[in-house]
């Protein structure tokens, strides 16, 4: 264990990053995650990096998309009205198999809505906001701490699946500071012989995501699809909290919104509702296994920052076994404890 | 018998898959002849668009990236700046790169990125079926200007190497043709300087190349050579538009 020190939700992105061997960042200027840009611009020529502040977010996807091809690990932020403007890039990195982060520091929409923190980019990070049949690993953190480690953890997986990753926060954690031990985490970047480097000593690379004869661009599909079979198999990753024997009402909430229905779980047993959690950290894939056991579960809660998204993929988790109901605030507004508790005691 | 002509090593064997008359496929060469002639066929990535260029990932035979539609320039950005001692080429079209490419190819001529932009012009998109491209000239008639381009409903067609050139991060621009031998040797000489000037560390370079497109512009190849003179040398004048080298 080393020593902790206290750091910004946004600049531990950066330093996670840094940490995690990412040598080039793209970006383009948006609210709430402007601590980020403006640490690795700093930070980046010390480690012999490169910071490029793009002149569109179009633009910033697509540099993430060349260095990628050239093999280096490749990082872009941005906020919810940016990450809509970076979907078509992000639909030709899946294709094309680059492993890349991207950050998702949401703030509240639809349209230019508004800088305050959200969770309604849900739909649009899991269900795959680009076309074509592709997904991304989606990372939800709920303290600095965490976001230090699923960083790390987000360029890991992209590298080890050849697939883009994204780092899913809301605006506050971004704000919020925190102790973090940065530990002792070495990067885990294995060889990239598909890079492009110059085809000395060995045939031409390609990097591509058009497969012109529907066969083989079917072929292609079924073996992506084959990968997300993996990922949904080995990566899902949850919190459970007082979902013990004893639970009979279960709250699920992913990242900021956690921390709050952990309060509200502690309230309820203090009154007798015997509560407990289940925290997705894995967005997609989503952590399906966590609910295997409900036998004495009477209903579920969902708790979000939006109007009920991650709610639909807790319903196909549940599958009927219980029913499940759901709480949210839109537009920047959080459920808050007491609103959370009012809920229980509605429902139960 | 000493072989003293043959297919330059940077171009694959796979057929040119352009239509016939088409002057992509002299274009395509030259590249590959610069690149075989510079030496740096082992360093050389080249980034595709999206139009007839499209396939250009399997003409040439180096590393290369096929990017979205008007985006080479910034795959361009994040592969150089990944990798500055590679050579770095983008090879797009009029329709890519004026229209919906243009704040790439700006922004990347802004930042003088140190990149070599081949610039296929031929006033038309092509691949699509002969729509109106930002280069299509006033009277022309295409797909979409079924009456000809005109200065009320459509503007005026786009001129990228004198817009580029007022920049300050650009380097060497130069607009060039093939529509006749000596046109070919000027282009091929104005290609390989756009790639030497990356090679000593200039950018940003852009050889802009007036292209014919027989199919789309319904002619036969010859006539379509006559036509590019007659219509599109009036409107991108040929010459050097930007050279800092020459200084």
């Amino acid at each position: 264990m080393g020593e902790k020190i206290l750091m910004k939700g946004n600049e531990a992105i950066g330093e996670a990053a840094i940490s995690a061997g990412c040598r080039c960042f793209f970006g383009y200027p948006i609210t709430p995650q402007s601590e980020l840009p403006a640490f690795l611009a700093k930070k980046m020529p010390l480690v012999g990096g490169v910071f490029l502040q793009a002149e569109s977010e179009i633009a910033a996807i697509n540099m993430v998309y060349g260095a990628a091809s050239a093999g280096v690990r490749v990082m872009t932020s941005s906020s919810s009205p940016g990450i809509s403007l970076k979907q078509e890039g992000i639909s030709y990195i899946a294709g094309a198999e680059l492993p890349v982060l991207i950050c998702n520091v949401q703030r509240a929409g639809p349209g230019l809505g508004t800088i305050q923190p959200s969770q309604s980019d849900y739909f649009q990070a899991v269900k795959g906001g680009g076309h074509g049949d592709y997904r991304l690993i989606v990372l939800s953190p709920s303290s600095v701490q965490e976001v230090i480690d699923l960083i790390r953890l987000g360029f890991d997986l992209a590298d080890k699946y050849k697939t883009p990753a994204m780092f899913l926060a809301e605006g506050m954690l971004g704000q919020l500071m925190e102790p973090v031990d940065l530990g002792d985490y070495k990067p885990n970047i294995p060889d990239k012989p598909w890079a492009l480097t110059g085809c000395k000593g060995r045939e031409k690379n390609i990097v591509t995501s058009l497969w012109i004869d529907p066969e083989e661009l079917e072929r292609h599909n079924l073996e992506l699809q084959k990968k997300y079979a993996k990922i949904k198999e080995n990566e899902q990753r949850w919190e459970e909290f007082k979902f013990d024997d004893e639970a009979e009402y279960l709250i699920v909430a992913h990242g900021t919104m956690a921390r709050i229905a952990k309060s509200a779980v502690i309230k309820a047993r203090e009154e007798g509702i015997k509560t407990g959690l289940i925290r997705p950290i894995s967005l997609w894939p989503y952590p399906e296994k966590a609910f295997a056991n409900l036998k004495n579960i009477k209903k579920i809660l969902v708790v979000e920052m939006s109007m009920g998204q991650m709610v639909e993929d807790v319903r196909l988790s549940v599958n009927g076994r219980v029913p499940v109901e759901f709480f949210g605030r839109a537009g920047g507004m959080f459920p808050t404890v007491n609103q959370i508790l009012g809920k229980l005691r509605e429902i139960k | 018998m000493e072989k003293i002509f043959g297919m330059p090593k940077s171009l694959t064997a796979k057929p040119f898959s352009f239509c016939a008359g088409c002057t992509h496929g002299i274009i395509h060469r030259l590249v590959a002849e610069v690149i075989d002639e510079l030496g740096i066929k082992e360093s050389a990535i080249g980034v595709g668009s999206v139009g007839c260029s499209v396939f250009s990932y399997e003409f040439f035979d180096v590393d290369m990236a096929s990017a979205s539609h008007g985006r080479a320039p910034a795959v361009a950005t994040g592969i150089k700046r990944a990798r500055p001692n590679n050579i770095v080429f983008t090879y797009q079209g009029d329709g890519d790169l004026a229209a919906i490419g243009t704040a790439e190819i700006v922004h990347a001529a802004a930042r003088s990125e140190k990149i070599t932009v081949i610039f296929v012009n031929n006033a038309i998109y092509g691949m699509t079926g002969g729509q109106m491209a930002p280069t299509t000239v006033l009277g022309q008639k295409t797909e979409t200007t079924p009456y000809g381009r005109t200065v009320e409903n459509q503007g005026y067609p786009v001129k990228m190497s004198e817009m580029l050139s007022a920049l300050d991060g650009s380097n060497f621009i130069e607009r060039v043709t093939v529509v006749t031998p000596a046109y070919v040797n000027k282009a091929k000489a104005a290609i390989k300087k756009a790639f030497q000037y990356q090679i000593e560390g200039k950018g940003f370079n852009l050889v802009e190349v007036l292209s014919t497109c027989p199919s789309c512009w319904g002619m036969p190849p010859l006539k379509a050579m006559d036509w590019l003179k007659e219509n599109m040398l009036p409107v991108f004048p040929l010459g050097v538009y930007k050279d800092n080298g020459n200084k």
